[in-house]
């Protein structure tokens, strides 16, 4: 793979930014400081989840199932194993995970993915809430000494994994298939891709980077229990976020995180009660005024400016 | 033998719900993931009628399913239209109706949520035992069962012998054909969709008698729906009712013998199997 200078830039650019907001932690309150892990974390979920449904456009509802494995996970293994070997754990057992679920629907058309992830949280919560029967437990304990910035700096670095990895795939023989099977599947498959292939590989990146992420996190919560862990607001709001960036860039989805993260502070602060209502509403409101999300935007008034110069 | 006619007795509700969203995606072509909250609202208003005015469930199906028909009908001109108008392809088309629909849903459960709070409700109608084959049933679940089969059955008339019957059988096969030989696709598309809200809401009345919900619990019925639907073949009204009944039996089969809490878990089972067994469905046959 050989980079042009632009390339580098934009590389060097990154690191830069990425050490400045890693200094967050010294100088934020603790408010702050949990805002930030708050947008680290749909940072990494929405990228994540925008490489695969962004050419794809296959809407993956299954964020919530990975991210509770994974803080199953840490939960779990927590008693027996170091704490830095759990995320990694997390990753290979939801990548398995996420591997069958394509194995299943990525073969036929896109609307049985759809549905087998839309009840996938629901499906595993049931799971695991039988299994706690079983075995007599309720929730599980996590107690750690790890701080709020050490969750922070965690996700920062998964977030700059994410992002790395989008940028390889997109230059990737694996990219370039995965545009063209975003435009037209038929014609993908005229051309030789093997597109069932191509999908169940990109979808096992946000499957197991959504557990990796519920593995790092698990020690803010405390306690879970299946209905925390497995909390099905948690895809929507991915989704939503994911979508009011754009998910045509890289980028885009962080440029939906920051905004809708300080906005549904302010409205689960002010209407604790219709969260779920002025959720639903955002989200209508951005299927239908910004389809493209804040990248398309930007990128029509570039055009507009430089079709003026 | 208690276990095959409780779940035939489900299984018969289920094909009611499953009917509705089979209107919705398999002849106006939306895939509605709102579907269950539209069901659940059902429930509501039955559940409301009885308690406050002592209203035979049976008969607040009379008000339900014009009220739902009517409501079902300006979502679909308010918010499906545009997307029909704006799809390019079948693709597409389907990719919108679902980010849309999930939205509804969750403005669905938002709604239900301020007005009724995020209580489980039940009330007890009709719970007296009748005996059957040498077992005791509740009277609900026989009343659920015997509406669904009428209803089930006027609408499998209605589909097979009347002009709009066929006529909307016509746009589920070939919608651009269908405008050829002049039916006005767009007005049955919405009357179709309308039809399903209105199924699926009698269906949820019908089931609030005999099963709790609560505000948020739309989504499983959207799933094992989808899953039925499916199952049966997209389209296929005989097979959606032979899938239901199915779901219906190892529903109650799971619950029964392993654990009341893995319903959900009975339907992916099923699921899995057909997608890995019979992605056409029951019925179906392979499309290249």
């Amino acid at each position: 793979m050989r980079l042009s200078p632009k390339d580098w830039q934009g590389l060097t650019l990154a690191a830069i930014a990425l050490i400045v907001v890693a200094c967050l932690p010294l100088v934020a309150s603790g408010y702050q400081l949990s805002l930030g892990v708050t947008v680290a974390m749909y940072t990494v979920l929405a990228t994540s989840w925008a490489i695969f449904s962004g050419p794809t456009h296959y809407i993956s509802l299954a964020t919530a199932a990975f991210f509770g494995v994974g803080a199953y996970v840490t939960g779990i293994g927590i008693t027996y194993l170091p704490y830095w070997a759990l995320p990694l754990i997390a990753g290979v057992i939801a990548a398995v995970m996420a591997a069958l679920v394509g194995l299943a629907t990525l073969r036929l058309s896109g609307v049985y993915f759809v549905i087998f992830t839309l009840g996938l949280a629901e499906f595993l919560r049931q799971v695991i809430t039988w299994g706690q029967n079983i075995s007599g437990t309720k929730g599980i304990y996590v107690l750690t000494s790890i701080t709020e910035a050490h969750i922070f700096w965690q996700l920062l670095g998964l977030a700059a994994l994410v992002w790395l990895a989008g940028w390889a795939i997109g230059r990737s023989r694996l990219g370039f298939a995965l545009r063209i099977i975003g435009d037209d599947e038929v014609v993908a498959k005229h051309a030789g891709i093997d597109t069932a292939r191509a999908k169940i590989l990109l979808f096992m990146l946000p499957g197991g980077v959504a557990a990796m992420t519920g593995a790092i996190l698990a020690p803010r919560y405390v306690y879970i229990e299946p209905l925390i862990a497995f909390t099905p607001m948690l895809s929507f709001q991915v989704v939503i976020m994911a979508l009011l960036g754009g998910t045509g860039r890289l980028w885009g989805p962080i440029v939906g995180v920051i905004p809708f993260t300080f906005l549904w502070e302010a409205i689960s602060r002010s209407f604790p009660n219709q969260t779920t209502l002025l959720l639903g509403i955002a989200f209508l409101a951005i299927v239908y005024l910004l389809p493209k999300g804040f990248v398309g935007l930007i990128e029509s008034a570039r055009r507009r400016t430089e079709g003026w110069s | 033998m208690d276990i095959i006619i409780t779940g035939l007795l489900l299984g018969g509700t289920y094909a009611l719900i499953a009917m509705g969203l089979n209107l919705q995606y398999g002849m106006a072509r939306i895939m509605n993931l709102a579907n269950g909250e539209m069901l659940v609202a059902g429930g509501f208003a039955a559940f409301w009628f009885y308690t406050a005015g002592a209203v035979s469930p049976v008969l607040t199906v009379f008000l339900v399913a014009p009220v739902a028909f009517a409501a079902n009908w300006l979502i679909y001109m308010i918010f499906l239209r545009p997307l029909v108008k704006r799809a390019k392809s079948r693709g597409q088309l389907e990719v919108d109706a679902i980010l849309t629909t999930f939205g509804l849903s969750f403005v669905g459960v938002g709604l239900m949520l301020a007005f009724f709070g995020g209580d489980y409700f039940s009330y007890s109608y009709l719970s007296v035992p009748v005996h059957l084959l040498g077992d005791t049933y509740g009277a609900n679940r026989l009343v659920a069962f015997g509406a669904a089969v009428v209803i089930c059955g006027a609408l499998w008339l209605w589909l097979a012998y009347s002009r709009m019957g066929v006529s909307i059988r016509a746009i589920a096969v070939a919608p651009d054909s269908a405008r050829l030989v002049g039916i006005d696709v767009r007005a049955l598309a919405a009357l179709a969709f309308a039809l399903g809200g209105a199924v699926t809401a009698t269906g949820g009345a019908l089931i609030s008698t005999f099963l709790t919900l609560d505000a948020s619990t739309g989504v499983i019925f959207t799933l094992k729906a989808l899953v039925i639907v499916i199952m049966g073949g997209v389209g296929d009204v005989r097979g959606t009712v032979v899938a239901a009944l199915l779901l219906g039996l190892l529903e109650t089969f799971v619950a029964s013998v392993i654990d009341p809490g893995l319903t959900l878990a009975a339907a992916y089972l099923l699921f899995v199997i057909i997608l890995l067994v019979r992605p056409q469905g029951l019925f179906g046959r392979k499309t290249t």
